[in-house]
Formats: C-alpha cells, sequence, structure tokens
C-alpha cells in the first residue's frame, strides 16, 4: 500500500511540470531500504529505556545513597553521565538515524547511498555507545558534561559521524527530487555542526592509551564546553528533531506544513542564532562580562525562531484537531511541540541574569532540560515510533488503546517529574539566599538538601512513570511487530533528475539555487555558524587581558594533580561546582568569588554546572585533613544526613605512580609552567607530600598508607581556592 | 572589566560589529523580502514533498 508504482497521471506537482516539458523519460524503478530503519528504531526503543533506566537509578541514589552499592562503577557521579550520554546519544542519536533514514530515502526519491555506509554506521554507533557506558563506568571521563567520552571514543565517534554524513550527502548527491525540502536543511546543518562542536571541544592531549587532559584550561575550557554543550542542544536534540518534526508531522496529519515560508526563516535564523548562545551557562562565572552579555542577548532572540517553529508545527494541525482527539500518534506530536515551546521560552528566561541568579547550580535547571528531553525528544520519538512500525510492518498498531495509556501515563510522568524538581530549584534557591537579622546565613548547605528529599523522591515517580509508559510502548510494538511482516525492501518509481527538465517560472531565485545544491547548504551553513563560535573564541583566546593573571596561582604539585584526576575520575563536579559568584550569601558561604585567572591551569576547568553538594572553589583549608578522610569513607558520619555516597575504594587504591611522568609532560605540552625535567622530580615530590598528609592523619588516630588514592584526593581538595588566600595574607 | 577595555585592545576593531550587524540585517533582510515576494504556488508544491506517497495512494486528499 506505500509502494510508489503508479501510473504518471498520479505523479505530484513537482514531476507534473517536468511533465509539461518536452523531454519526459522512463521511470526509474528502485527500493527504499526499510530494514535500516527497523534496525534504528530497535535501537532507539532498547537504548531509551536503557537510558531511562540509569536515569531512575541515579535519582533514587539522590533518596537512598545506599543504591550505589558502595561500588566504583555505580556510584552517583559515574552513572549520571551514563544516563545523559545515554539519553542523548543513544536514544536521541537512534532516534534522530531512525527518522533521517526513513525520510531522506522519500524525500530524495532514491536508495541510501550504500548499503554497506548503512551498515557501519549502525554498528559503529553501537559499539561507541557500549564502549561509551562501560568506559564511563570505569571512570574514564573528560569530565565535559555530554562529551565526557575519553579519546579513542572521540576518534570513533568522528570516524562513525563522517561515515553517517558521506552516506547522507551521497544519498542527496544522487536524489530523484531536485528540491531539497526543509527536513534535509536541518538535517545538513545538524551533521555539519555536530562535527565541528565533536572536533574543537574534544581537543585534549592523550597521556595515556585512555585518559587525556583537554587542550584548553579554566575560562578558554568553560567557554568552548558550553559553547559545545548548548550547542549539543540545539543541534543534537532540536535541530534534527526539527527535520525530522517537518517530514513525520505533515505525513502523520496527511497534510502539508502550514508555512513552507516561516519553515525556512525559522531554520536560517535557528542556526545562525543558536551558536551564539552558549555563554548563557556560564553567567555570573569567571568569564568576561562582554561574552556573558552576548550569550543573553542571543538567547534571548532565539525565542522568536523557536516559537515561529512551534507555531509551524501547531498550525499544521488547524482544522485537524478532531484528529488528534483520535490518533496517539499526533497526540504524542502535539504534546511534543508544545514541550518544544514551553522549554524554549523558558531557556531565554532562564539566561536573563536575574533569573539565572536563583535559577543556576540548582534542579530548576534539571526540570528545564526534561522539559526537553521528556516532552520534545521523548514524545516525538514515540509518535514517530508509533507511525513508522505500523507502516514498515504494513499491519495496524496492535493497540490504540494501549498507546493512550502510553500517552497519560507518560504527560503524567513528565507533570510528576519537573513540577518536584521546579519547587526544589526555587526552594533550594531562596533558602540558601537567606539571612538573619544579624546579618548571618540563615540555613546551612545541609538543611536546604534535606528539604529537597521529598521532591528528589517525587522526581523518581515521575520518571518511573515515565519509563513505565515506554515499557508499554516496547510491548504494544513488539506485537505489532509479531502481527505483520517487515517490507524490507520497499518498491518505488520515480523521474531520474537528468529526466526531469523543469520549465522555469519567471526568474529563478538564488535561495532557490541554493535549496537545490546540497554541497553549498553544507558549506554556508557551516559558515554560519563559525560566524557565532569564532566572536565568543577569538577575543578570548588572542587578547590577553581577557584572563587576567594571577602571580600567586601556581600549577598543581604531582600529588594534587593526581587527586585531582581522582576527583574528575569519580565525577565530583556532577553535584559539586567549583565556582563562587559574585552574590553576598555566596561569599559569606564560600569565601572570596571565583577569577578567572584562578583557573589557568585547569586542564580541564571543573567549574561544574549544579549544586547538589556544596561549592568546593574555596573548600582547601576549611576542614582539618581527618575530616575529609572521615567524610569520603562515611559522608554521614561527617555531615548528618548527607546523600553523598561513600568511596571506600579511595582508601583500597594506590595511586599510579608509573603515570606521573606522562602527566606532567602532557600538562608542560600544553603550557603548565613546570620546569624541565619535572616529570622526573614529580614522583619523589608526591611520596614526599603524601608522606606529610599521612602523618598528619596519624596525628589524628587515622592510619593509612601515604600511596592511596585518599591522600592524593586530600591533598587536591586541601589545595582548592588557597592561591588567592595566599595572595590576601601577603 | 568592561567590554570597551577589551576592545581597545584590538586594532580596528571597530569595524568587525559594523560588519556583524550588516551581514545578519542585510542576509534577514534579503531572506524575509524573497519569502514574502516569492511565489506561493512554488512554496505550496515543495511543501507537498513528504506526502507524494500517500497523496498517490490516496488521490481524493490530492485537492486539499
Amino acid at each position: 500500500m506505500h509502494h510508489n508504482d503508479e501510473s504518471k497521471d498520479k505523479l505530484t506537482p513537482l514531476t507534473t511540470e517536468a511533465k509539461l516539458s518536452s523531454s519526459v523519460g522512463p521511470l526509474d524503478t528502485f527500493y527504499y531500504d526499510n530494514k535500516i530503519v527497523v534496525w534504528f528504531a530497535y535501537a532507539t526503543a532498547f537504548w531509551g529505556i536503557a537510558g531511562m533506566l540509569f536515569g531512575l537509578w541515579a535519582a533514587l541514589q539522590l533518596t537512598f545513597p545506599s543504591l550505589s552499592f558502595n561500588l566504583a562503577e555505580t556510584t552517583f557521579g559515574r552513572i549520571r553521565p551514563v544516563h545523559t550520554n545515554a539519553v542523548i546519544f543513544a536514544f536521541v542519536g537512534n532516534g534522530i538515524f531512525m527518522g533521517v533514514y526513513y525520510s531522506l530515502q522519500r524525500l530524495c526519491k532514491t536508495r541510501m547511498y550504500s548499503d554497506l555506509l548503512s551498515k557501519i554506521h549502525f554498528w559503529g554507533w553501537q559499539s561507541i555507545i557500549v564502549l561509551g557506558a562501560i568506559t564511563l563506568m570505569l571512570g574514564y571521563t573528560s569530565s565535559k558534561e555530554y562529551a565526557e567520552l575519553e579519546w579513542p571514543i572521540d576518534v570513533l565517534i568522528t570516524i562513525v559521524w563522517v561515515i553517517f554524513g558521506w552516506n547522507m550527502m551521497g544519498t542527496i548527491i544522487k536524489r530523484r527530487e531536485r528540491h531539497l525540502y526543509v527536513a534535509i536543511w536541518f538535517y545538513i546543518a545538524t551533521w555539519v555542526t555536530v562535527a565541528m562542536l565533536h572536533i574543537v571541544n574534544s581537543m585534549e592531549l592523550p597521556y595515556t592509551w585512555l585518559n587525556s587532559y583537554s587542550a584548553y584550561a579554566g575560562v578558554q575550557d568553560a567557554l568552548v564546553q558550553w559553547w559545545y554543550g548548548h550547542n549539543a542542544v540545539a543541534f543534537f536534540l532540536t535541530t534534527p528533531y526539527l527535520g525530522l518534526m517537518y517530514y513525520f508531522l505533515p505525513k502523520a496529519a496527511n497534510r502539508p506544513v502550514y508555512s513552507y515560508r516561516l519553515s525556512i526563516i525559522h531554520f536560517w535564523a535557528l542556526i545562525f542564532l543558536y551558536i551564539w548562545a552558549g555563554p548563557h551557562h556560564l553567567l555570573y562565572n569567571a568569564l568576561p562580562d562582554w561574552a556573558q552579555n552576548l550569550g543573553t542577548v542571543f538567547s534571548i532572540m532565539l525565542i522568536a525562531p523557536s516559537w515561529g517553529g512551534m507555531l509551524n508545527g501547531l498550525l499544521t494541525l488547524r482544522g485537524a484537531w478532531d484528529r488528534v482527539r483520535e490518533d496517539p500518534v499526533l497526540k504524542f506530536m502535539v504534546v511534543a511541540i508544545t514541550a518544544y515551546g514551553m522549554a524554549t521560552f523558558e531557556g531565554p528566561m532562564l539566561s536573563l541574569k536575574s533569573v539565572n541568579a536563583i535559577s543556576h547550580f540548582t534542579d530548576w535547571t534539571v526540570a528545564h532540560v526534561h522539559v526537553g528531553a521528556l516532552g520534545w525528544n521523548g514524545f516525538l520519538t514515540f509518535g514517530i515510533l508509533y507511525w513508522l512500525i505500523p507502516r514498515i510492518f504494513e499491519t495496524k498498531l496492535y493497540s490504540k488503546k494501549l498507546a493512550n495509556v502510553h500517552f497519560w501515563i507518560g504527560t503524567l510522568g513528565i507533570v510528576f517529574y519537573t513540577v518536584p524538581m521546579y519547587i526544589a530549584g526555587f526552594m533550594q534557591a531562596s533558602m540558601l539566599k537567606q539571612f538573619t537579622p544579624e546579618g548571618q546565613l540563615k540555613y546551612q548547605f545541609l538543611e536546604t538538601v534535606q528539604q529537597m528529599k521529598p521532591f528528589y523522591f517525587m522526581r523518581s515517580v515521575g520518571g518511573f512513570l515515565f519509563l513505565i509508559g515506554a515499557l508499554i510502548m516496547c510491548y504494544n510494538l513488539l506485537k505489532t511487530i509479531k502481527a505483520g511482516k517487515a517490507v524490507e525492501e520497499e518498491k518505488a518509481q520515480a523521474l531520474s533528475l537528468a529526466n526531469q527538465n523543469v520549465v522555469v517560472h519567471g526568474k529563478d531565485h538564488w535561495h532557490r539555487w541554493i535549496e537545490r545544491r546540497p554541497m553549498q547548504m553544507l558549506f554556508w551553513s557551516l559558515i554560519v555558524v563559525i560566524i557565532g563560535g569564532a566572536v565568543e573564541f577569538i577575543p578570548t583566546f588572542m587578547v590577553k587581558s581577557n584572563v587576567p593573571t594571577i602571580s600567586s596561582v601556581k600549577p598543581y604539585t604531582p600529588l594534587e594533580l593526581a587527586g585531582r584526576d581522582i576527583y574528575v575520575r569519580e565525577g565530583c563536579y556532577t553535584c559539586h561546582s567549583q565556582q563562587v559568584r559574585p552574590f553576598r550569601d555566596e561569599v559569606a558561604r564560600y569565601g572570596e568569588y571565583s577569577k578567572a585567572g584562578e583557573s589557568v591551569y585547569d586542564h580541564p576547568f571543573q567549574w561544574g554546572s549544579k549544586r547538589t553538594g556544596p561549592d568546593l572553589a574555596r573548600v582547601g583549608g576549611k576542614y582539618p585533613d581527618s575530616w575529609h578522610f572521615n567524610h569520603m569513607f562515611d559522608p554521614t558520619s561527617m555531615s548528618n544526613g548527607s546523600v553523598m555516597p561513600p568511596y571506600p575504594w579511595l582508601f583500597r587504591r594506590d595511586v599510579d605512580a608509573t603515570v606521573m611522568p606522562a602527566k606532567i609532560r602532557a600538562m608542560q605540552k600544553l603550557g603548565v609552567p613546570y620546569p624541565a625535567g619535572y616529570d622526573q622530580k614529580a614522583v619523589d615530590d608526591m611520596s614526599k607530600q603524601a608522606e606529610k598528609i599521612a602523618k598528619n592523619l596519624a596525628g589524628d588516630k587515622l592510619e593509612v598508607k601515604p600511596s592511596r588514592e585518599i591522600v592524593a584526593l586530600i591533598a587536591y581538595l586541601q589545595r582548592l581556592g588557597t592561591d588567592i588566600k595566599v595572595s590576601e595574607n601577603k | 572589566m568592561k567590554l570597551r577595555n577589551y576592545l581597545e585592545n584590538i586594532a580596528d576593531v571597530g569595524i568587525y560589529p559594523v560588519i556583524t550587524l550588516l551581514i545578519f540585517f542585510i542576509f534577514f533582510s534579503l531572506l524575509t523580502a524573497w519569502t514574502i515576494w516569492s511565489r506561493k504556488q512554488k512554496f505550496s508544491e515543495i511543501s507537498h514533498l513528504p506526502l507524494e506517497e500517500s497523496e498517490q495512494n490516496t488521490p481524493a486528499q490530492h485537492q486539499q
């Protein structure tokens, strides 16, 4: 029933136009590759469930810290990145490929360029996911959010991404449809921008076959990371899904998009503006003011194209709302588009400095991203799956009723997830900012954590509901698949481009020129996104005064460096920031606000983005060594009611001294001013400092071998933020 | 530190914001003008591309 094999009189407007021209050749017969679409669909559902499970597990650990099972591999700091990476790159990633491989073939009226490339792409991507999950749980991480995977996997991602692009552009080039429908523009821009973001943000210097240091440090690393982080949201979670929306929504509603004009403006405005907005993740941080303001201005401007896109989607359904009531596919899509509208309105609001002062570092941000992830990406994916599977398997959906149940459970899940997180975020921020009439901070950080616990639990319930809904979908789709038979090779017919001697009406326009030329489209998309990035980076990298150096800031000692690597390995940044903002409450709570010059040797930066625990930028010297020792062994012994998991393995494992020279050499290459030949002395210095700390601990009746990891971690924590204190004492 | 301080360190920096604004302004003016003046029929044809299969299958809806 989906075959394209009809006679010429049923041809589309465009080919009708071609028919008017003098030469009409014979129709080509070809086959769409549905098999690869089905593979990606299975992967989408499978990794979706896995990603959500990891999310639920991580969420539950905040209420029941014992669910870390006292194992390094399963602590919050390690599985939270597994969750975020799984949802973004495994669930949404496979969802993108599923949608692109289905729609691109049909929009181009051709089979994918190469079956082999399709297969390599599929298996390459799945192996990246598996390797990623394993290495993250083993503690191999770059600590750059949503780019945590270590360098060999970064290389693999690059190769597989190039294969995807090659396959996609090859398909576009051999197409039988002159015009590139707007969805394809979004795919092209996605491909080229993600390639750029991934390569620039993954610049790192390896020092073992699975470890590396970021090529950038401090402010620059933060700027590159959030330029990437923000645009990963933009170009991995948004633009490809907008492409899918522009294809699958008209399909499901059986009517063209409301305004094709609007979609053109939507596309160019979105890719032009998005790339500039990254610095809004660093408001009030030690980033030059002009860069922060740039981020805010462009974020506000983003409302226009985002809402243009949302309205374009919703208005496509004008006059068809009665069908929305009947059709679960459309229901999912309507909620998805509404969630897109909500998230893209909230995003710019959060980038206003006054709002950001409250929301940043709290669960408000977590709520915001989940409106996008669960609502926009989740529901659009579900809608597409419900539409696609029955079509490919030439049958009806097994149960419309179950799909409706999924819809309501899922919607309830989103509400139960986000509402508690909004309340929690707002509550925590206002508690932290309160002072007593005497001018003292009213609440300890730990007291606010206690208040968060019921909300954390409610959020887990929301996540659980969402997961149950997804499982119901899997059951429904499996039953559907069993009832039908996949049309793996779908027959279609179309005129080849060479035989389409299209009559041109009036003057051909420049934009129509570009929209028929995929390579030019790719090139200009790249230019547009490069401009935004260049304006942010060049001044920050080239103009020295943007990062004022502080003479008292010195490189880390080898032991501190080893401790820092443990801090990175354990994912401490997932709960602790190292960035005191210039607010009265933060300065009173944590100490002097952070300066750009303080993190010039931080490869990678550890500013963080969320405070489930307190800021650590100035924790050095705040507590005795023994406090950290006891706290890391059992956090509740020092902070009653803490939700931090214990780290017993740090007391059993030794610091690997053999890699220390390589670490020092890598740092030297990156410009950290260790004296020449220091790599040979580093190990000695390390044991000396470790013995000193062990002796100090022994004074408090805490026996530990100086070689243990805990000693290095204590050295690092005690160093944090002390460089400035020294200069103040002078 | 104020934006001024950074910008003063780059020679002839004043031209950059002007060029950026011009590129931005001209590009979006052209784009908007084109979408407004371009032939509606053409857009309608392109926007039907995703529907071709279903239209071929259900010719009755072709007129929509």
